[in-house]
C-alpha cells in the first residue's frame, strides 16, 4: 500500500513550500545548557545525563541515538516537561520552564508538546476518533470543533476510514498513526517521539517515518525522534549521539539544510 | 469540564457494568435500609401519636396512690382512696375541668341466650361518652337516671355485639353478668385496637353505681377521668386537682398525695419521644450499611485508580492537571454513589410498603430523609472517592506511563 500521509488536507500554511525554510530564521525551540540529570535509588546515585548543551531550531528534524542506558528517554522526558532536571537550564520557545508549578507543565504537555510512545499509549476501548480528541479535553475545545480537528488530523496520517475502529482493531501502524494525529491535534511546536518504531516491522517502520518526514516537510513541525537503527535515524536531517548520558556526537545532512 | 468527567466517569462505570453494580449494592443497601429503617420508626411513631390523639390530648386519669406494705410498694391504683364524690367534686369546683367520671373495670363473664364471652365491663358516668368522644351507634348512652337508680342496664362494644349477638339486633335483649340481667341500652361505636393492641371494643359499659354495688361490691372507685377544656389547660387542671384532692382527703402538708394525677399530653409526648428514640436508633444502625457500602466505592476506586495507571499517565502526558484527574475520579465515585442512593431510594419506599403490607405494621416514607439519603450518598461518594482520587492525581506521569 502506498502511503502519502500529506495526501487531502494540509494544514494552512503548507502550500507555501516546504517549511523547513522557516529553520532558517534561527527560531529556537529549545535551547538547553549544562543539563544533569541523577536518579536517587536509596544510597546509589545515577547519573543519567552528565550535562547536556544542545539547542533546536523550528523545523527541524532530529534523531537521538545512542546505546540503551545512554539517557536517551531520559532527555526526552525532560524536554517533553514530564520530568525535572536535577540542575541546568531549559528554554522552551525561550520560555524557561524549570521555574513553572506542574499546572503549567500540563498546559505546556498539552499545546506545545506531541508525544509519540514506542507503546502507542492509546486509551483502550476508545475509538481512534476519541483518542485524537483527548488532548482537546483539557483545553476547553467544544465538541463539534474538536470532531472536526479530530477528523483533520486523521485525514492527515491517512485514517479517515477507521475513525471508528477501537485500538484492538487497528494494526501496529494504524495505531501509531492514530497516536501521531493525537500529538498534532493541537499544533504543537514539537513532537517528541521515543522509538516510535520500536514495535513495529520494517515496512510500517517505513511507512511511520515517512509519515513523520512529510509531517516535517510540508507542515514544517519540529520532531525529536529516539530509535536505536540507523536506517530510521537516515529520515531524519540532524542525528545526536548519546553516550553515558553526553552528546558526543551532533551532525546535521548539510546538503538537506543549505536547500 | 463538569460535563465531561461525567461522561468519562458513566463510560468507566459502564464498562464494568457489573462490577459497579456491585459496588453500588452497598450504598443500595445502606440507603434502602435507612429509608425503610426510618419509615418504620416513623410510621410507630404516627400511630401512637394518633391514639393518643383519639384519647384526647387535654384528658386527665386521677389513679389511687401506692400503698407501702413492709417496703414493697404497689403499683398505682394499689389503694382505694378514690370516691365518686371526688369525680363530682372535681366537676363541680374547678372551673378548668368541663368533666369527670368514675371509672371501674372487671373481667367478666357476659352471657346472652346460649352464647358468652369473657369481656371487660367497665362502670362509668354519663360523663365518660363525652371525655372519651365514644360514639353510640344505636340506642344510648347512660343517664345520670340510671346512676342514681343502679339501673341495670348495659351498653355493649361492637366485638362484643358480634360475639353474642351475631348479625342480630342487640338492642333491648338482655345479657347476664354474674348472673344479673342487664337490659342492653344502646351499642358503642367501633374505636379500634389501643396502642398495646386491646381491643377497645371488646368492652361492657354499665352505670358505676351499678359496678360498684352489683357487681364487684366496693364503695370506692378506681380512677377517675377528667377532660380539661384544652390541652393547653391539662396542668393548670392538674395543680388543681392536686389541692382539692388533698383538701378532701385531709392530707396534712409535707404529706404524700395518696392519688396520682397522669396527664396524656405527657404521656403523648413520652410515647412520641421513645419511638423517636427508636426511629434514630434504627436509622443509626442502618447508616453502617452506607459507612461500608462507601469502604466499598474505595476499595473498588482503588482498584480501579491501579488498573488504569495507564490511562491517567496518557492524559497527563497530553495535558491533563491533577485536579483533572481529581475530578474524574471524584465524580465517578459520586456517579457511583448517587446511582447507588437512587436504586437504594427505590429499594427503601418499595421495602416499606412491602413492611407495611405483609407485616401490617404502619411506615411513614419523610420525604426530607429521601432528600437527606441522596445528599448523604453523594456525600459518600466525595468522602470515600477522595482518597483514590487524590492517588490517581498525585502519580508521576512517567511512571504511569510505564505501568505494566
Ligand atoms: N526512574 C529511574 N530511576 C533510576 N534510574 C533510572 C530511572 N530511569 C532511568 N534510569 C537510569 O538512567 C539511565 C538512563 O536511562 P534511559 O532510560 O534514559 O536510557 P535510554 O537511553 O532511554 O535507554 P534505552 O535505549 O534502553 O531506552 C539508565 O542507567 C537507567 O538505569
Ligand atoms: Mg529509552
Amino acid at each position: 500500500m502506498a502511503f502519502d500521509g500529506t495526501a487531502g488536507l494540509h494544514f494552512s500554511d503548507s502550500s507555501s513550500g516546504p517549511s523547513r525554510l522557516r529553520s532558517d530564521s534561527g527560531t529556537e525551540v529549545i535551547r538547553i545548557h549544562d543539563l544533569h540529570k541523577v536518579y536517587k535509588m536509596g544510597d546509589i546515585e545515577v547519573e543519567a545525563l552528565c550535562g547536556i548543551n544542545v539547542t533546536i531550531q523550528r523545523g527541524e528534524f532530529v534523531a537521538v541515538m545512542g546505546a540503551s542506558g545512554s539517557g536517551k528517554s531520559t532527555f526526552m522526558n525532560i524536554v517533553g516537561c514530564l520530568d525535572r532536571p536535577t540542575s541546568g537550564a531549559y528554554f522552551l520557545e525561550g520560555q524557561d520552564v524549570s521555574a513553572l508549578s506542574s499546572d503549567e507543565w500540563a498546559h505546556i504537555r498539552n499545546r506545545k508538546i506531541g508525544f509519540v510512545f514506542q507503546g502507542f499509549n492509546l486509551l483502550s476501548r476508545t475509538s481512534a476518533v476519541e483518542n485524537v480528541e483527548l488532548p482537546m479535553m483539557y483545553n476547553g475545545l467544544h465538541g463539534k470543533e474538536r470532531r472536526e480537528r479530530a477528523l483533520e488530523v486523521l485525514t492527515l496520517v491517512g485514517l479517515e476510514d477507521r475513525l471508528h475502529h477501537m485500538p484492538n482493531q487497528l494494526s501496529g501502524g494504524q495505531q501509531q498513526r492514530v497516536a501521531i494525529a493525537r500529538s498534532l491535534v493541537n499544533r504543537p511546536a514539537l513532537i517528541l517521539a521515543d522509538e516510535p518504531t520500536g514495535n513495529l516491522d520494517t515496512k510500517t517502520s517505513a511507512e511511520i517515518m515517512e509519515l513523520f518526514q512529510n509531517l516535517n516537510a510540508k507542515e514544517g513541525i519540529t520532531i525529536v525522534l529516539v530509535t536505536h537503527e540507523t536506517d530510521i535515524a537516515k529520515y531524519a536531517q540532524r542525528q545526536i549521539l548519546f553516550r553515558d548520558g553526553l552528546i558526543i556526537s551532533d551532525s546535521k545532512k548539510e546538503e538537506k539544510l543549505q536547500g | 469540564m463538569w460535563i465531561m468527567a461525567f461522561r468519562i466517569a458513566v463510560r468507566a462505570l459502564g464498562r464494568n457494568k457489573l462490577r459497579s453494580f456491585l459496588t453500588m449494592m452497598g450504598i443500595i443497601i445502606g440507603v434502602g435500609a435507612v429509608i425503610a429503617m426510618v419509615a418504620i420508626g416513623e410510621g410507630a411513631k404516627a400511630l401512637v401519636r394518633q391514639q393518643i390523639a383519639s384519647l384526647g390530648t387535654n384528658l386527665l386519669v386521677i389513679l389511687p396512690g401506692t400503698v407501702t406494705v413492709g417496703g414493697a410498694r404497689t403499683g398505682a391504683g394499689g389503694r382505694q382512696s378514690l370516691v365518686d364524690s371526688d369525680a363530682k367534686a372535681v366537676m363541680s369546683e374547678i372551673p378548668v375541668v368541663t368533666a369527670a367520671s368514675p371509672v371501674l373495670r372487671q373481667v367478666q363473664q357476659a352471657i346472652a341466650g346460649d352464647q358468652n364471652w369473657a369481656t371487660s365491663v367497665q362502670g362509668v358516668a354519663p360523663e365518660f361518652q363525652q371525655i372519651r368522644n365514644w360514639q353510640v351507634q344505636e340506642g344510648r348512652f347512660i343517664s345520670q337516671a340510671d346512676v342514681d337508680s343502679t339501673a341495670k342496664v348495659a351498653l355493649i362494644g361492637q366485638t362484643v355485639a358480634y360475639n353474642l349477638f351475631g348479625d342480630d339486633d342487640p338492642l333491648d335483649n338482655i345479657i347476664r353478668i354474674k348472673k344479673i340481667p342487664f337490659r342492653i341500652i344502646g351499642v358503642l361505636g367501633a374505636k379500634g385496637q389501643t396502642g398495646h393492641g386491646t381491643d377497645q371494643d371488646d368492652v361492657v359499659m354499665v352505670p358505676y353505681t351499678t359496678m360498684q354495688k352489683r357487681i364487684m361490691g366496693v364503695t370506692y372507685v378506681q380512677q377517675i377521668i377528667v377532660s380539661a377544656v384544652s390541652a393547653d389547660k391539662t396542668q393548670e387542671a392538674k395543680d388543681q386537682i392536686t389541692l382539692l384532692l388533698r383538701q378532701r382527703h385531709k392530707i396534712r402538708p409535707g404529706a404524700d398525695d395518696d392519688f396520682n394525677i397522669r396527664n396524656l399530653s405527657d404521656i403523648a409526648e413520652a410515647a412520641s419521644n421513645s419511638a423517636t428514640v427508636m426511629a434514630v436508633l434504627l436509622g443509626s444502625i442502618a447508616s453502617v450499611s452506607l459507612l461500608v457500602g462507601g469502604i466499598g466505592i474505595m476499595n473498588i476506586m482503588l482498584v480501579s485508580v491501579t488498573e488504569r495507571t495507564r490511562e491517567i499517565g496518557i492524559r497527563m502526558a497530553v495535558g491533563a492537571r491533577s485536579r483533572d484527574i481529581m475530578l474524574q475520579f471524584i465524580v465517578e465515585a459520586v456517579v457511583m454513589a448517587a446511582i447507588g442512593g437512587a436504586l437504594g431510594i427505590l429499594v427503601g419506599i418499595g421495602s416499606s410498603n412491602m413492611i407495611q403490607r405483609i407485616m401490617e405494621w404502619p411506615v411513614l416514607v419523610r420525604p426530607d430523609i429521601v432528600i437527606i439519603a441522596l445528599l448523604v450518598s453523594g456525600g459518600v461518594g466525595i468522602f470515600f472517592g477522595f482518597y483514590p482520587a487524590q492517588k490517581a492525581a498525585h502519580l508521576d506521569p512517567i511512571d504511569a506511563l510505564r505501568y505494566e
